[in-house]
């Protein structure tokens, strides 16, 4: 598994009401939700992404709100991927119920710049800016997290009986 | 080795005898929480995986209190997607217009969670119930469905922060001058996935609304969970009212924290968090400079019984400056009788205030109060992020209800001075 496109860049402690505003939130459609996705921080963020582009962000990315409205929209927009220096907990973990890829790595996320190419590679967890050619290795996820991804999502792996073992 | 206090409820609710910080466990469920916005995601994802039926229609709360009375006609179908789930699994405590109140008020209020507990809630505030001794943290809808389905969570125990509390809060502050003051020192991720832990002889001279106001915004500094020791304050709030028996846990005396951090109560001012973040806090005296268009007073950080008084003990005779709209919401319907039976509901009134019926509404930007471009509100919720309450060039100050009612007769951002 793994993501290839160019890189978006926002600063620390991005929030769920930035990414998604509640005032969007009498719905839960994701495809119309996406439209909003970023409005309150980037209003051409919508406009300029495409299938496989990384988000690339500084520390506590997601803080505030549960709403899962947020990783998902993102997602349904076609991000590939969100890089930051830390995220917060509930969306981190909303993010892994959702599949939606994402990866700590503080390296990575000071150092490529917007509008580089990048590539992740999930399996290993190793992230290149093609731009300048430097990767980057970012922290693996513990096993009982690969699980969830592996399995598609919390409830799938729940089918599975793959967690709450 | 010791436990802190969060690490003992979720390792009894592991069946294990003990657990240590970084270990994933997976944890029995007391109530799993959901509300109009998170609920009907849950709902889908629930369906979608194929479950027919909850794990206990005792254990699972359902509460409409984003946009109700419904704000709109999407608002409405995400109400009735809740009510049609809630009424086929008999979901005990489900609370519809009429019944309902901001979730984080109600559910305490009504002794839906007690001492003990471990519960989630697709709703970031969940932290709120660690006032009563509980284990309780924010998730999303998609584990509100896992939770709902099988009665289980999945945790990574987290390591904690003691704040060792001690003195006692002068007259014009409260619970959330001692939340917005902590969030100022250690920053909006001063605690990220880990439990802040409030304890030492400072506790007990904090009400149950100061403990509440103070865990709900556990959250606004990262954290996993708040949570108080169980003390005769906490057992005589939950005599009465608790629909469980409580169970109180405390923490090791060889509990190992992260790092302690010494609050001094009687040292705390009245604090304001500026727009954008709640970690930017400044002295409310220090402030008077910034002029306000809108004071809200309410939220599930404080819009309860006290937090009322304090706002009616400074508007009642008074009249709110010109041009500023004053709104004042009682976060449950409880509430919101005291404060007609009280006569207060009259003063808001007469002080050019008006009150609403319960709602999150102005808080998350939802309606009941949106700001437009340019506009400038204190208001006693908790964030203050950009567009929170309106348009993107909207701010929002946070603070208490006696800052907000002091700044709403000013018309310019004070501090509380007692005649």
């Amino acid at each position: 598994m793994n993501t290839k496109g160019k890189a978006f860049r926002y600063p620390d402690n991005v929030d769920t009401d930035v990414i998604i505003p509640a005032r969007y939130l009498n719905t839960s459609d994701a495809r119309e939700l996406a439209l909003h996705c970023m409005e309150d921080i980037d209003r051409e963020f919508v406009k300029r992404v495409q299938p496989g582009d990384v988000i690339v962000a500084g520390w506590n990315f997601g803080c505030g709100s549960s709403r899962e409205h947020a990783p998902l929209v993102i997602k349904t927009c076609g991000t590939g991927c969100v890089i930051a220096k830390s995220f917060a907990r509930i969306f981190y973990r909303n993010a892994i119920n959702i599949g939606l890829p994402i990866l700590e790595c503080e390296q990575a996320a000071q150092e490529i710049e917007a509008g580089h190419e990048v590539t992740v590679d999930f399996d290993t967890g190793i992230i290149t800016d093609v731009t300048t050619g430097k990767s980057y290795q970012a922290q693996p996820f513990p096993p009982f997290i690969q699980n969830i991804i592996r399995s598609g999502g919390l409830l799938n792996s729940l089918r599975e009986g793959s967690a709450n073992d | 080795m010791g436990m802190t206090m969060s690490q003992k409820i979720l390792a009894a609710h592991a069946g294990l005898d003990s657990v240590a910080a970084g270990q994933l466990i997976s944890a029995k469920l007391d109530i799993v929480l959901g509300n109009d916005i998170t609920t009907p995601v849950a709902v889908n994802e629930f369906k979608k995986a194929g479950f027919d039926k909850v794990f206990d229609k005792d254990k699972v709360a359902i509460v409409l209190d984003h946009f109700v009375p419904n704000k709109d006609i999407k608002a409405a179908e995400q109400s009735k997607t809740c009510r049609e789930f809630a009424c086929s699994h008999c979901i005990s405590h489900f609370y519809d217009v009429g019944k309902m109140g901001i979730e984080h008020a109600l559910l305490p209020e009504q002794g839906v969670v007690t001492a003990g507990d471990c519960i989630i809630g697709a709703d970031s505030h969940t932290c709120t119930y660690g006032a009563l001794g509980a284990f309780s943290t924010g998730v999303g809808s998609t584990d509100m469905a896992a939770g709902m389905a099988t009665g289980m969570a999945w945790f990574k125990v987290p390591s904690a922060i003691k704040f060792n509390l001690t003195g006692k809060l002068p007259p014009n502050c409260s619970g959330k001058d001692v939340i917005l003051t902590i969030i100022g020192r250690i920053g909006v991720d001063g605690a990220l996935y880990k439990s802040m832990e409030f304890t030492g002889e400072g506790v007990r001279g904090l009400s149950m609304d100061d403990r509440l106001c103070i865990c709900n915004m556990a959250v606004e500094a990262g954290a996993k969970n708040g949570i108080f020791p169980v003390d005769d304050v906490t057992l005589a709030y939950l005599k009465g009212r608790s629909e469980r028996e409580p169970v109180v846990y405390e923490a090791d005396a060889d509990a190992v924290y992260e790092s302690v951090v010494d609050v001094d109560l009687s040292a705390v001012t009245p604090t304001v968090a500026c727009p954008h973040l709640p970690e930017n806090t400044r002295p409310a005296s220090e402030l008077h400079d910034i002029r306000v268009d809108q004071v809200v007073i309410g939220s599930c950080t404080n819009g309860r019984l006290e937090d009322m008084e304090a706002a009616w003990r400074i508007l009642k005779g008074k009249q709110v400056a010109k041009g500023l709209r004053c709104i004042i919401i009682p976060a449950t319907m409880q509430i919101l009788r005291e404060c007609v039976e009280r006569g207060w509901y009259t003063d808001f009134i007469d002080a050019g205030a008006v009150v609403s019926t319960p709602t999150c509404g102005p808080c998350l930007g939802g309606y009941m109060g949106i700001l437009a471009a340019g506009e400038r509100c204190i208001a006693t919720t908790n964030r203050n992020f950009v567009g929170r309450m309106g348009h993107v060039d909207s701010e929002v100050y946070l603070a208490s209800p006696q800052t907000a009612a002091a700044s709403a007769l000013a018309g310019y951002i004070t501090e509380y001075k007692e005649a």
